[in-house]
């Protein structure tokens, strides 16, 4: 068996393989499902259901995707550049850190303002968590997958720290959570009688804003030409340390975003179960979205349409949850195989 | 006898038809040269031979047995032995080991090297080259690496040998040893299929030619009754017509390094060590030198990729100060880098983003500082391909897809574009093909012409003779003085790039009296 390139790829194909992937990512899993004697019709009917199937469902799985998008951002615009930012999940925390600290009474503002400053703080407590890793990439050539990656665990314990002491709510009866964010600061509401927030419309926005940065912008140029030949873009006058900064910045912001919807968008205080491994997942977001920002939007809602739907699944037929990472882990195989195939074609023999 | 027999063999990738129905046949005794521009197709019928591809049709024969299609081991079983162009040597492995390396039995206690070491130094004696068993590879020159892999070859009991641009590494005296040698293998019966596009060599050494052209073998030719027109004429399929050179007084200077060093890796010598030279208007400078003498460093130093430890460069009069790339760009100097598809272009970039590469970070091509302006940048883009004759289906294509004479057009235009009053051309037409050769050197006369000083780096001394004004030799991060083409030869050059830079200046004063 020989691959070879093909020549051209049709926009049927590109748009066709995703969808195809998806599926043999579902029949794959399905063996999983008959294993447990449940009717496969059955169990992913319910999953569509527990997804998509009602108001509520969507609400749910929107207010999933929120995060989502946030860190597949994040780890979108770094991978462009190739900078390896395995850390969305510490800078996520950074981000929840930083809206704590502000949004808990230190300073009173109109939401107008309050909201902003919290966002604000949040992507500058995000991005500052990658400014350690950067340096050390630059001057000292370390590889910022170790970095960013053992980062995350210096972060959350640390926030363990704080939860369990100064920062634990007297209020909260001993539970390891910090004060509640004030309600100027909480994100409102856009849906009556639903969880989903103003984060939701943010991470769009963030999404079609990092579009229009890497597409029209000459920011946007260099980060691509960094991150397809770094030698060329150097060769050519482009600062590939500058570039890697701003990347970074950019990505350890949007995770930090990420960081305030959770905080003060869904949950309304810090707790150290805040993100599910968010920043892990953005990671398979931005993967299944083949690093493109407005991709990032539809994989987001994919990936919380599964996590959602199989926890409501799991209630309706006798099939763990778990089933929802089995699906996930496939489907990112499979659309990586997929991407692969739009570029080659397979030569049996 | 015939020693080895292909016959009709075709391998198509896609669209392309890499080898189209290709026959040869080589004689036992008999050096034969595959002679035929880069893209041509000698090397994928040599990864046919060796079992890397399977043709899709036809079959090869070694001394009257067919080779099994695709068995990688089944060629080297059959006599037939491969010096690459790039050797595939291990540094850290003593000459004795690398050859016996993969001849012996895994599950072997111990490596018999007594009689090994008899083995090679009966060929050695037989076929007159001198050889170290014990020496560390690492620490042999280029020449005596490549004596490393012919006998690598010979051990393995080749009776054909394959050697695939042996020369482009070599100084010219190397050449001639490594041609005696190959003389005294034909003289006991060995066959050898010699790849190149140099021309005097092929005339030099063969006793018959076969031309690939296109991946069709084109003509086949007795050496005795060709000449160096005929074969180039063979090779490219038309009249080839050379680039007039004119020379013109020399102007001002327009870059002058003074005792510059650049530090080597740690623990070794500077790569550049005291390297002083003035390029001027209107000049063109050849450097010449076995390859892994400083070329590169010096390469990187003009485009700005380093700054020296100590010395001083100065452009159009002015000592610089800094040293960056963009720094470099607008100065007016145009870089033309060594490496098309690692330092040229971003290849998932489209053509036009590539062209622009240099000039984005000004107007007009940007708006607000931030934007990029597409309208002026894809009419900048369409300008430089027009004028610059960068043919691609659309400049919308990924700069990858460019063939390599097209990209080095586009690297071209993009280094020219400003008339820059300083040009680093480094190994300018390597592995194009004729009628890109000649448009590149083109361009590079009309940029002398209007007044740029360019300093053309290149292994290829013919193409130094062709376009230089001067000549300088870099030996060891050190360089020799610039001597005129007109006052230098061949040998002389060679010598000096032995290391005997002092050679140059007994030139000159003889050139001088």
């Amino acid at each position: 068996m020989r691959l070879e390139p093909r020549e051209s790829t049709s926009v049927w194909l590109v748009l066709a393989a995703p969808i195809l992937a998806i599926g043999a990512a579902l029949m794959l899993s399905s063996g999983l499902v008959l294993w447990t004697g449940e009717s496969i019709t059955a169990a992913y009917g319910a999953l569509l259901k527990g997804a998509f199937g009602s108001r509520f469902a969507v609400a749910e799985t929107l207010t999933r995707a929120t995060p989502l998008m946030l860190t597949g951002l994040a780890a979108a615009v770094a991978f462009r550049a190739k900078f390896w930012n395995i850390g969305a999940e510490g800078q996520l925390y950074c981000g929840a850190l930083a809206a704590t600290y502000f949004g808990t009474g230190l300073i009173t503002l109109h939401p107008l303002l309050m909201i902003p400053l919290l966002f604000v703080v949040g992507a500058l407590a995000g991005g500052a968590a990658l400014a350690l890793p950067v340096y050390l990439k630059s001057k000292l050539k370390v590889d910022e997958v170790v970095t960013t990656l053992l980062l995350n665990f210096i972060i959350l314990l640390f926030v363990n720290y704080l939860l369990e002491g100064p920062w634990r709510d007297p209020m909260s009866m001993g539970w390891p959570q910090a004060a509640p964010i004030i309600d100027e600061g909480v994100l409102p509401r856009i849906m009556a009688k639903s969880r989903l927030h103003l984060g939701l419309i943010i991470a769009v926005i963030s999404a079609v804003l990092i579009w229009l940065t890497m597409r029209f912008t000459v920011w946007g140029y260099e980060i691509r030409a960094v991150g397809n030949n770094a030698t060329a873009a150097t060769f050519a006058g482009i600062s590939v340390n500058g570039t890697v900064l701003r990347v970074a910045l950019i990505s350890g912001g949007l995770a930090g975003f990420a960081g305030v919807t959770e905080v003060a968008g869904l949950k309304g205080y810090l707790t150290l179960d805040l993100s599910p491994g968010f920043g892990y997942a953005g990671i398979a977001v931005a993967m299944l979205a083949n690093l493109h920002p407005l991709g990032v939007i539809v994989s987001a809602i994919f990936l919380a349409g599964i996590y959602v739907g199989a926890d409501s699944m799991s209630r309706a037929v006798n099939i763990p949850n778990y089933i929802a990472d089995v699906l996930v882990a496939a489907s990112v195989l499979c659309v990586l195989v997929s991407l692969m195939l739009t570029q080659y074609r397979v030569k049996w023999r | 006898m015939t020693a080895l027999k292909i016959r009709g063999v075709t391998k198509s990738f896609g669209s392309l038809v890499a080898n189209d129905n290709i026959s040869l046949s080589l004689q036992k005794g008999e050096v034969l040269a595959l002679l035929g521009e880069n893209g041509a197709g000698k090397t994928t019928l040599m990864n046919i031979l060796f079992g890397h591809y399977v043709a899709d049709t036809g079959d090869i024969e070694v001394f009257g047995n067919p080779l099994p299609p695709g068995a990688t081991d089944a060629a080297i079983n059959a006599g037939v032995g491969m010096v690459h162009q790039h050797f595939t040597l291990a540094d850290n492995l003593s000459v004795l080991e690398n050859i016996i390396l993969g001849t012996e039995s895994l599950f072997a206690w111990k490596s018999n090297t007594d009689q090994a070491r008899r083995k090679l130094q009966t060929l050695a004696d037989d076929f007159g080259m001198q050889i170290e068993p014990d020496k560390w590879v690492g620490e042999l020159s280029i020449g005596e690496r490549q004596r490393v892999e012919i006998m690598k070859a010979l051990y393995r009991d080749a009776k054909i040998l394959i050697l695939d641009e042996p020369t482009a590494v070599l100084t010219p005296q190397e050449v001639d040893h490594l041609f005696e040698t190959l003389r005294s293998m034909v003289a006991r019966g060995l066959s050898i299929i010699f790849i190149s596009h140099k021309l005097h060599e092929i005339l030099n050494i063969s006793d018959r030619v076969n031309v690939l052209r296109r991946g069709k073998m084109v003509g086949e030719i007795e050496t005795k009754k060709a000449d160096r027109n005929r074969l180039a004429e063979m090779m490219v399929g038309r009249e080839v017509k050379r680039p007039k050179v004119e020379h013109i007084t020399a102007g001002a200077p327009v870059v002058e390094l003074d005792n510059v060093v650049l530090p080597g890796a740690k623990g070794h010598r500077p790569v550049i060590d005291g390297l002083s030279l003035t390029i001027h208007q209107h000049e063109i400078i050849g450097l010449a030198g076995v390859a892994g003498n400083g070329q590169s460093a010096l390469a990187d130093l003009l485009s700005g990729l380093r700054t020296p430890a100590s010395g001083t460069v100065g452009v159009a009069g002015d000592t610089l100060a800094s040293f960056s790339p963009q720094a470099f760009i607008n100065l007016g100097i145009g870089r033309i880098p060594e490496d098309r598809q690692e330092k040229g272009v971003v290849g998932d970039m489209t053509v036009w983003e590539n062209l622009i590469s240099e000039n984005l970070r000004q107007a007009p091509l940007w708006r607000y500082r931030r934007l990029i302006d597409f309208h002026a940048c894809r009419a900048f883009a369409k300008n430089l391909i027009e004028q610059f004759d960068v043919r691609c289906k659309s400049m919308e294509m990924p700069a990858k897809q460019l063939s390599g004479g097209n990209m080095q057009k586009l690297i071209l235009a993009r280094a020219l574009q400003n008339n820059p009053r300083f040009i680093l051309a480094n190994q300018p037409v390597r592995g194009l093909d004729e009628g890109a050769i000649a448009a590149v050197h083109e361009r590079l006369l009309v940029a002398k012409r209007n007044g740029a000083g360019i300093l053309l780096v290149s292994e290829d001394l013919d193409e130094l003779f062709a376009l230089a004004d001067r000549i300088a030799v870099i030996y060891h991060g050190k360089i020799s003085q610039p001597i005129s083409v007109n006052a230098v030869t061949v040998q002389d050059l060679g010598l000096m790039m032995a290391g005997d830079l002092a050679h140059g200046l007994t030139v000159q004063q003889g050139a001088a009296r």
